[in-house]
């Protein structure tokens, strides 16, 4: 146990060191509220779409964490001659993997937080106590596939391709997801696209557990096929890599 | 019987086509220096690996402390240097210090560790703004916090100044004298030598020597002279002959000097002389391909 907590302070140390990554990934979510959220009154001023959009956001900053904190963080831990070291050491990979696991939950809290009292203070958006909860757990479920991308893309590029692999994953998926912007505003063409999308079935999984919105039939189905598919493409990566660092 | 604290039985390795280890045995027992001298390419950085846990052999056994490497306890009283390069720039010296140390059971206090080092001054500056020495001398304090009995030391003292060479290698009697043991690589003879008694030369993945350090001191200091003759005589100063392209001849000798006087006593018909330092490979090929001799050391005929 307190070979998880050496590493966990070890890489919250890492991250915090570069400051400007942290400020990037913690306070977007946030930015992104109060520029497009809290100004527009038909937003702001309903519970049920603030709220909403609260909860997009908040995947926003979890799906941050996810490509960034594991997917541009894993390809820099192996591209350093420092990570073979630590493996000499007596410490398996549990605690490590723990460490960065927790490290993303931490990353990706503190990247919800400011947003949570953005919403509190300047929208009507409001959650009872069991849809706070809910959508917490529906943000952990949404979160896998979405880490599980992080992980693959972690584990078979190197860093300066994971950059802007991660950059270019990100956006459009969040957009076309819509994080942003509310999908019903989506033409039909993008909504199809969007429905097939994990960061929108996501979406509509965290929307749907926070305001009691119905969720569509193919949220759940959707998000499953992209964790396996990102789940295997992440083992095939990590496999590949094993294969490739430590012959 | 002494401990033994490292050893290879029998251990093959392969990267894809290229054979790292081939066959490989070899013992550390407790209270040794033993020095991996070798080219590079030679098999030692894959022995290290083997060692501590980073790769498993293809076949035969590699055990440290009488156990898998590969199982992190097993690691915990051996201690390494990381390369150079390898420790996290943004990380302060102590933060690197007290993050190794806190995978130790009962750690050198990391004060007393920088002080020993000299490097209290540096405690709260990032590595990535140390000097190289200052880096080593930070990397010799990882290997050293846990209280290892085993410390292994790769390549220790590559591109580093005399003075922290001599610095390193003070540290590392200082650790021998005190009941530990050692295992270093390098593919200078001289640093083996500033250190070792024993001797393990590795090349093309095979132990060719393995032998205190004054026998193979005395082995090593090898020319290979090279001519192009027709046929040659018999030779007293050549250890090995090994016949090249066309006329070409390379003679292994422990004597150029003789070897060439000896060459022109003869009236040997020799164009295109060379005298060159043999590769410590070379000098080790043809130490191997040597057979005992009944009376006095190196003196064979070159088979012509």
């Amino acid at each position: 146990m307190s070979l998880v907590a050496l590493h966990t302070r070890y890489v919250a140390l890492e991250t915090i060191r570069v400051p400007i990554a942290v400020v990037g990934t913690v306070m977007f979510p946030v930015l992104s509220f109060l520029f497009f959220v809290v100004p527009f009154r038909e937003i702001s001023g309903d519970p049920v779409a603030s709220t909403a959009a609260v909860s997009q956001l908040g995947l926003f900053a979890v799906f941050s964490v996810c490509l960034f904190s594991f997917g541009v963080g894993v390809a820099d831990d192996r591209s350093t001659p420092w990570d073979p070291y630590v493996r000499t050491l007596p410490v398996g990979a549990g605690p490590r993997i723990v460490a960065r696991l927790l490290n993303g939950v931490l990353f990706a809290l503190l990247g919800l937080l400011p947003l949570l009292l953005a919403a509190a203070l300047l929208t009507e958006a409001s959650v009872t106590a069991t849809q706070a909860l809910l959508g917490a757990g529906a943000l952990a479920v949404a979160g896998v596939p979405l880490l599980f991308m992080g992980v693959a893309i972690g584990y078979s590029l190197p860093v300066k391709a994971a950059v802007p692999v991660a950059q270019v994953l990100l956006f459009p998926l969040a957009f076309a997801g819509g994080l942003f912007i509310p999908p019903e505003g989506f033409p039909g063409w993008l909504d199809a696209i969007s429905q097939a999308l994990p960061t929108r079935a996501g979406r509509d999984l965290v929307i749907a557990a926070t305001t009691g919105a119905d969720l569509p039939a193919t949220a759940l189905p959707v998000l499953a096929v992209w964790a396996v598919v990102a789940g295997v493409l992440a083992v095939q990566a990590y496999r590949r890599d094993e294969g490739r660092r430590f012959r | 019987m002494t401990e033994i604290l490292a050893s290879w039985d029998r251990v093959t390795r392969r990267y894809g086509d290229v054979l790292a280890l081939d066959d490989v045995s070899l013992d550390v027992p407790a209270g040794q220096v033993v020095g991996l001298l070798g080219p590079n390419g030679a098999g030692k950085s894959t022995l290290i690996s083997l060692l501590l846990g980073l790769r498993r052999p293809d076949s035969g056994t590699v055990r440290l402390f009488g156990g898998d490497p590969r199982v992190p306890a097993n690691r915990s009283k051996v201690g390494c240097t990381p390369q150079e390069t390898a420790l996290p720039a943004t990380l302060k010296v102590r933060e690197v210090l007290d993050f190794v140390a806190g995978h130790h059971r009962d750690p050198i206090p990391s004060a007393l560790l920088l002080a020993d080092l000299g490097l209290t001054e540096q405690a709260r500056r990032q590595t990535g703004g140390l000097s190289g020495g200052q880096r080593r001398r930070l990397s010799v304090a990882l290997a050293l916090v846990g209280r290892p009995r085993l410390l292994v030391l790769d390549e220790p003292t590559t591109g580093l100044d005399v003075d922290a060479r001599h610095l390193l290698w003070q540290r590392v009697r200082d650790f021998h004298a005190d009941g530990g043991t050692v295992v270093v690589t390098s593919h200078y003879l001289e640093e083996v030598e500033a250190l070792a008694q024993r001797v393990v030369v590795v090349a093309s993945g095979r132990v060719l020597v393995d032998d205190t350090l004054d026998a193979v001191r005395s082995r090593v200091q090898q020319r290979r002279v090279s001519v192009r003759a027709g046929a040659l005589p018999r030779l007293q100063h050549v250890v090995r002959a090994e016949a090249g392209d066309g006329d070409r001849w390379s003679l292994f000798t422990d004597d150029s000097d003789a070897l060439v006087r000896e060459l022109v006593h003869l009236d040997v018909a020799f164009r295109d002389l060379e005298v060159a330092p043999a590769s410590l490979e070379e000098a080790f090929l043809a130490l191997t391909a040597r057979t005992p001799a009944p009376s006095g050391p190196s003196r064979r005929e070159a088979r012509a």
